[in-house]
């Protein structure tokens, strides 16, 4: 495995007492769909927030594209080219849907306070470019028709969805889905399926945490399974489902 | 006809446009009018609109602290401060005084950056340390910051004058500026021109002048990355910084781009004044400047301006006149008898009237907050997020 864009290894995030994550290694293949999954509280999140720098791992290391991010800030692992989006949604909600994705754009924006000041050609260009490019990531995500709504008032699925393009307008080779599923009916987990094939396709590699295992097993290549903050099972979708501690993590042991 | 229709219908669907240019009129006709309307002995009036124009700009500037960026700075007149305290020692005789010896006198423009720069990199050194603090406790330290600098101010001994502060600072001045009729002079262009008090109208013009830059450069940066940015992380901090945005620097930014307006603001203030003291810089001028904000519309340019000059107008002119009306009035209804002082304790309307003047002040704040919770001219997010409370609509998952 010499293709894996991210590489998270020893990792490990007490709180206190509480280990929400213990000593977990995995690596994620480039190019593939891979997920994460765990009974709740199992510190997936946790793992993601580690992985995007909300959190400081209290030990272990995080590897990008052969790069160490070990506690990074947010915005460097989003510039370096992690995205991610939140389990409860978080918009922007008083800004357009269109704003939203701009703003994604921050990172890879050039112009300077001057350029800002002043309202420089270069700064009208570069504006100019980036709602174009935000107007095809609305697209992308069925959204150019409410790209003037405010965010809060899209309906839930639209709001995923918008995240999903704010996410993509980092320019992320990375893309980190917490429970992109969740509320979801089933067309809308087929519509998001579809989404997450569309994303592959662009070059970008998707790590996400899913509830619906019809949706896991179908979506992803490979998956780790947390509980308890540990990994306990690690492989293709048939692998896990007949491994015998995800079953009990999930029903409990028999007795 | 049908570009201008074209245009009046594009730009004039935004409310901030017809703002702007009610505004831009306003300002044109003021001195005009005001000198017909007092036969030509308005130039009080338009000194003191010339000297609305540094809260005005003020305000503007905390607007990009509170209204863009939602960090609430109680200390802003602390830059004020700082900002005519800096054109005063590097544009007076005061350095001579001083153990440096030697006085300094840099040219009024010159000057007028310096300050800026000074004012914004204090915002720096108070903002890097402090700018990680959310909230309440922002709030506390710039409080503190506030009433700590003009304290340095007054207790820094020879260098800023202690408590009298520094005096005849140098007036601003232009390479050339035209006189006419309006101060009883024939049409001419003096070079080398030097603002005084008998050229009030002059300070009036520079001041529009100077707003109409500082709105320009800070609608810009509204309607910029750096405006998104601002945006973004009032509403959520932690999803701006997994979007991209270094959530640090861009608080930086706000609060030094507000203190750069404002040390801009009080140099201009010293210059005019052409004395400061650390009397003028207390925490009312924070709090003036902050209900400004609030009461014209957090998040809004135009709002801010307006609140600026609501609140000027009623605490240097309508409160300041108050109790002359009040004495006027009675008189007319007939309850003259209203306007002396009596020996038991009554005296008169006039003194009445001025003993309660920070009282009316008070109402007239709280009325137009409960007629217009929202401000004057609220921006529209602000509107929305009026609606959205008083609707209060839990947010269902």
């Amino acid at each position: 495995m010499t293709d894996s864009i991210l590489k998270v290894s020893g990792l490990t995030k007490r709180f206190g007492g509480l280990v929400a994550v213990d000593n977990v290694t995995f690596e994620v293949p480039t190019g593939e769909v891979f997920a994460l999954i765990g009974p709740n509280g199992a510190g997936k999140t946790t793992l993601f927030n580690c992985i995007t720098g909300m959190y400081k791992p209290t030990l272990g290391t995080v590897t990008f594209r052969d790069r160490d991010l070990t506690g990074s800030p947010p915005h460097r692992t989003a510039k370096a080219g992690i995205a991610r989006t939140f389990q409860n949604i978080r918009l922007f909600e008083y800004m357009s849907a269109l704003d939203n994705v701009r703003l994604g754009h921050h990172s890879r924006m050039h112009a300077k306070l001057w350029d800002s000041l002043l309202k420089t050609p270069f700064e009208r260009r570069e504006e100019r470019h980036i709602v174009e490019h935000s107007m095809e990531l609305l697209d992308l995500v069925g959204l150019s028709s409410h790209a003037d709504n405010y965010a809060r008032n899209l309906a839930y699925g639209q709001q995923r969805r918008l995240e999903i393009a704010r996410a993509l307008a980092t320019d992320p080779k990375l893309l980190l889905l917490d429970e992109p599923a969740a509320g979801f009916t089933p067309q809308e987990k087929v519509e998001l399926m579809a989404l997450v094939q569309v994303i592959l396709k662009r070059g970008v590699t998707v790590f996400l945490i899913e509830h619906d295992m019809r949706v896991v097993m179908q979506a992803s290549q490979r998956i780790v399974v947390l509980d308890h903050g540990e990994k306990i099972a690690e492989g293709a979708p048939t692998e896990v489902r007949t491994n015998q501690r995800v079953i009990e993590a999930y029903l409990g042991k028999s007795a | 006809m049908s570009a201008a229709g074209a245009f009046f219908r594009t730009r004039m669907r935004s409310p901030n446009a017809i703002a702007y240019t009610i505004m831009i009129l306003a300002a044109l006709f003021y001195p005009v009018i005001v000198q017909f309307a007092t036969n030509g002995s308005g130039d009080y009036l338009v000194g003191l609109a010339a000297d609305g124009g540094i809260y005005m700009l003020m305000a503007i500037g905390l607007n990009v602290v509170v209204g863009f960026a939602g960090l609430l700075d109680l200390g802003y007149a602390a830059f004020f401060a700082i900002g005519s305290y800096t054109y005063a020692i590097v544009a007076s005789n005061h350095m001579g005084v001083t153990p440096l010896g030697h006085s300094l006198h840099v040219p009024f423009w010159i000057a007028l950056f310096i300050g800026l720069f000074v004012a914004a990199t204090a915002g720096v050194m108070l903002g890097a340390p402090t700018l990680r603090l959310r909230g309440d406790y922002l709030a506390i330290v710039t409080l503190g910051f506030g009433e700590i600098v003009p304290r340095v101010f007054r207790n820094a001994g020879v260098w800023t004058g202690g408590v009298p502060g520094i005096s005849a600072l140098d007036v601003p001045t232009l390479p050339g500026w035209f006189v006419g009729p309006w101060v009883n002079m024939d049409f001419a262009w003096v070079p080398n021109f030097r603002f005084t008090s008998a050229n009030l109208t002059a300070y009036y013009v520079l001041m529009v002048i100077l707003i109409t830059g500082v709105v320009f450069l800070v609608n810009n940066l509204y309607n910029s990355r750096l405006g998104r940015a601002w945006m973004a992380v009032r509403e959520d901090e932690t999803a701006a910084a997994a979007s991209g945005v270094n959530t640090v620097t861009v608080k930086l930014l706000a609060f030094s781009i507000g203190a750069a307006t404002s040390g801009f603001a009080g140099a201009f203030y010293g210059a005019k004044l052409s004395y400061v003291s650390s009397e003028n810089f207390g925490f009312i001028v924070s709090v003036t400047v902050l209900a400004m904000v609030v009461l014209g519309g957090m998040g809004n340019i135009p709002g801010a301006m307006l609140g600026a000059f609501v609140l000027y107008f009623i605490l240097f002119w309508l409160l300041p006149n108050a109790p002359t009306q009040m004495e006027n009035l009675a008189s007319a209804i007939g309850l003259g008898s209203l306007n002396t002082a009596t020996p038991n304790g009554w005296p008169g309307i006039a003194e009445e009237v001025s003993r309660s003047k920070y009282l009316i002040f008070g109402l007239i704040l709280v009325g137009i907050m409960l007629l217009r919770p929202q401000g004057l001219l609220p921006s529209q997010v602000r509107k929305q997020e009026l609606k959205h409370t008083a609707d209060a609509v839990p947010a269902g998952k």
